[in-house]
């Protein structure tokens, strides 16, 4: 069988995953921890406890405000210290509880231990509301709530497909392929769920073909566990495939349309790590409370890479000290992957449902190029994995005052990949320009609905009034 | 926290690609044609290539600092490029003020004019080439005989085989070219001797991604297929297929001076039609028009359309019509 890969685009960024071989260890729980008010996408959660409640390891402390929004639980006991807004990663003010942890007492109803629960509970609704209640969201990157894509709204398509993503295609991260290797079966589990929870749609668990000893150790907790419309599928290396347009594309050959959501082709993509929470959450009522997260870099000794299991809320700085201290080298400290991980400007910053790595570049490796003249070679649109044309993109934006154009070219659909900055020979800054673009574009086509919404309405109202006239 | 640390937007690396490299994967591909120029023509080759080298690479960095007044952009290396290409179209023993005029026509006036690399709208080597054959006729179509460490027995000085054909007839021209040929010389430019050698050095570009094949591809089949259908028609006035893709300047103007980046179109199936349009303009010239060889011509021509053809063709987005 030929192995899948999406079509339009993408770059092979030098394969490079030092921690690969580094087992998931503990870490130890710090004297403060300091929880996010806003850890996932949508409205930021809202406290439920007071300056000097006691809490429990895994008590509900922040609710959902909104419809897309997420609960927030505590990740140790002890004593609410403060609620008060604080800087995160970027350095922007976020509220956030501040909890002085005395020890590890978890909330009654959790089930902590480690044997593996896999028979499936019949009553999906009650799943839902398990994931929901334990906050869980989307961890390849998103943070979208979890239990909102698994609930599609009336009227949209059935799923077809639920596309389990551990393709995990950053160079350097390996939080998901250790989960893979080290905890299969719950990772089955939970896809499981999920696809219980969508009325039995094709479950294919994507991973790339750079990690054959996942594909074993998933294929074999696969076999044990027996399920059937669930396969392991692998796909050929090429980044950005864990996107999940281009993992749709890959796999299922349909393309998801500009703005459209993936259930409008009949999909649900959802990351192996989201689906070990949906595990955690459904068989052990365990909320999301800890994630992997890859200490890793190319600055770093060989015994210096690690994989920890941190408690959301420990300082990133608590995790780097941990795992030795931020090497001398390091230029850079970027929280994800190298192709579209962020930059961290505050490493005192606390870790949050998302985190999956602290990545230290030394500045040879991340200096950009000095910018020069386009020579128009085209590598930024073969690299372009929406088919862009990136220079075209750049060069309309710089002209200033042209985003009837920019839209043209579909800037809206640039999905920040990072792929043609890293393969322009001249070092342009185009996805710098780019985000900027798409971010004036978007905010145009926004101001445009809400205007045609507002004359419909204004059109409606006024038609009520005549009618009411004429009777 | 003491430290700083940068913070900008991702990617946070880079891809190991950049100008200088790509210029300097192209002058890798040119040298084994280079070589082979030396063989058959000797020093004089090289004195050629050298001249036109520092010819182009003094232009460009005057202009930039006394003229722009800007940082010069001679390390990009797109200079020596377009030195060697220039002197690959030129006869051996150029005298070395031609040369002179002929790189400061590239350089000066058709790419620094436009605002250097990546804006000319003309190939600057081809614009230098044209330039000196309009304005030194002679001097530009007189081939001196091989005399170098090679030397063919056949060799003729004088007139190059696409000169030849008013000479001796479509079917003797014809006959004095095969694909044989591929390996031996042609008496002509630097550029024109070895066909071989010149593939080659496309075929390295090709593997290393530099360039793509579609618009050289565009252009021999386009030859190949007028050719064909004039030749089959009327042999006796027509030249034939092999004669046509073996001879003159197709092949360097086809691998290096056609898919030029800047001044070919962005798009592949945009670059197919620009090299239909090399192809024709190509063969028309040499079967109706006065001059024996219509490369650079063809290539100047289509050069102009790139704009067009740019607006006309993009990529196919992802999840749209």
């Amino acid at each position: 069988m030929s192995k899948l890969t999406f079509s339009i685009g993408g770059v092979h960024p030098r394969d490079c995953k030092p921690a690969k071989d580094k087992a998931i260890e503990q870490l130890p729980l710090p004297e403060t921890m300091y929880v996010s008010m806003a850890q996932h996408l949508g409205a930021p959660a809202k406290p439920i406890v007071a300056v000097g409640d006691k809490v429990k390891t895994g008590q509900l402390i922040a609710e959902s405000a909104g419809f897309i929004s997420a609960m927030v639980h505590s990740p140790a006991s002890g004593t609410v210290k403060a609620i008060s807004p604080m800087p995160d990663i970027a350095g922007r003010m976020v509220p956030h509880i501040i909890i002085d942890v005395e020890g590890d007492e978890w909330v009654e109803g959790v089930d902590t231990g480690e044997d593996i629960v896999s028979e499936i509970p019949e009553d999906s609704l009650m799943m839902l509301e398990r994931i929901k209640a334990c906050g869980v969201v989307g961890l390849g990157g998103a943070t979208f709530p979890t239990h909102i894509k698994l609930n599609p709204a009336p009227g949209s398509p059935k799923a077809e497909a639920l596309l389990i993503n551990g393709s995990e295609c950053e160079p350097f991260l390996t939080s998901d392929y250790r989960l893979m290797i080290e905890r299969p079966k719950r990772i089955i589990i939970g896809a499981a769920i999920m696809q219980q929870i969508l009325g039995g749609p094709k479950c294919s668990i994507c991973i790339e073909d750079n990690k054959p000893e996942a594909v074993t150790s998933m294929r074999n907790a696969l076999a044990q566990l027996g399920y059937p419309d669930m396969e392991v599928v692998q796909l050929k290396k090429k980044y950005p495939q864990g996107s999940e347009k281009q993992l749709i594309q890959a796999v299922m050959r349909r393309e998801v349309g500009s703005g459209a959501l993936p259930i409008s082709v009949g999909a649900v993509v959802q990351n192996v790590t989201t689906a070990y929470a949906v595990y955690e959450a459904v068989q052990k009522n365990k909320p999301l409370i800890s994630n992997i997260i890859t200490v890793t870099g190319d600055c770093l000794p060989v015994e210096a890479h690690h994989n920890y299991e941190f408690r959301i809320g420990m300082p990133l700085s608590y995790i780097a000290e941990y795992a030795g201290g931020v090497p001398k080298a390091a230029a850079k400290i970027v929280s994800g992957g190298p192709m579209m991980g962020k930059a961290i400007a505050n490493l005192d910053a606390a870790s949050v449902k998302g985190s999956s790595s602290l990545l230290y570049f030394k500045y040879e490796t991340t200096k950009r190029l000095v910018e020069q003249a386009c020579i128009r070679c085209g590598h930024c649109s073969d690299a372009c994995p929406m088919g862009l044309e990136p220079f075209l993109l750049n060069r309309l934006y710089k002209a200033g005052d042209r985003l009837d154009e920019l839209e043209k070219h579909a800037v809206q659909d640039c999905i920040e990949c990072g792929c043609c900055l890293y393969s322009c020979p001249a070092g342009i800054p185009l996805l710098d320009n780019i985000r900027i673009a798409k971010q004036q574009v978007m905010s145009a086509m926004r101001a445009r609905a809400a205007a045609a919404k507002a004359s419909a309405e204004a059109k409606a109202a006024s038609e009520t009034k005549a009618e009411a006239k004429k009777q | 926290m003491a430290d700083s640390y940068i913070v900008s937007g991702n990617p946070h690396w880079h891809a190991p690609v950049s100008t200088r490299k790509i210029m300097l994967d192209v002058i890798i591909a040119l040298s084994p044609a280079l070589i082979v120029s030396f063989l058959f023509y000797g020093w004089s080759a090289i004195f050629v290539m050298l001249e036109s080298i520092a010819f182009c690479v003094l232009t460009e960095w005057a202009i930039t600092k006394f003229l722009m007044k800007k940082p010069s952009t001679i390390g990009d290396l797109s200079a020596v490029v377009t030195g060697i290409l220039l002197a690959m179209t030129l006869p051996a023993d150029m005298p070395w003020w031609i040369v002179l005029i002929g790189a400061l026509v590239s350089i000066g006036v058709a790419k620094m004019t436009f605002g250097g690399i990546g804006q000319n709208i003309f190939n600057p080597a081809i614009v230098g080439r044209v330039f000196l054959l309009i304005s030194f006729p002679a001097q530009m179509t007189t081939w001196p005989a091989p005399n170098g460490f090679i030397k063919n027995v056949d060799a003729f000085s004088g007139a190059t085989l696409l000169q030849q054909v008013q000479l001796l007839g479509a079917d003797k021209a014809d006959a004095l070219v095969n694909f044989g040929t591929l390996f031996e010389n042609i008496g002509g430019s630097a550029g024109e001797i070895s066909a071989l050698a010149l593939l080659v050095g496309w075929i390295y570009l090709l593997c290393r991604k530099v360039v793509k094949p579609w618009i050289t591809i565009s252009i021999f089949a386009t030859v190949a297929v007028i050719a064909g259908i004039f030749h089959s028609i009327d042999p006796m006035t027509y030249t034939g297929p092999v004669f046509n893709l073996l001879t003159g300047g197709i092949i360097l103007g086809s691998c290096f001076m056609a898919n030029d980046y800047v001044t070919s179109p962005m798009n592949d199936w945009g670059g197919v039609l620009y090299g239909f349009g090399i192809g024709f303009i190509l063969m028309m010239i040499r079967y109706f028009g006065s001059y024996p060889e219509g490369m650079a011509f063809a290539i100047l021509i289509m050069n102009m359309t790139v704009p067009l053809i740019n607006m006309a063709f993009h990529q196919r987005k992802y999840g749209r019509k």
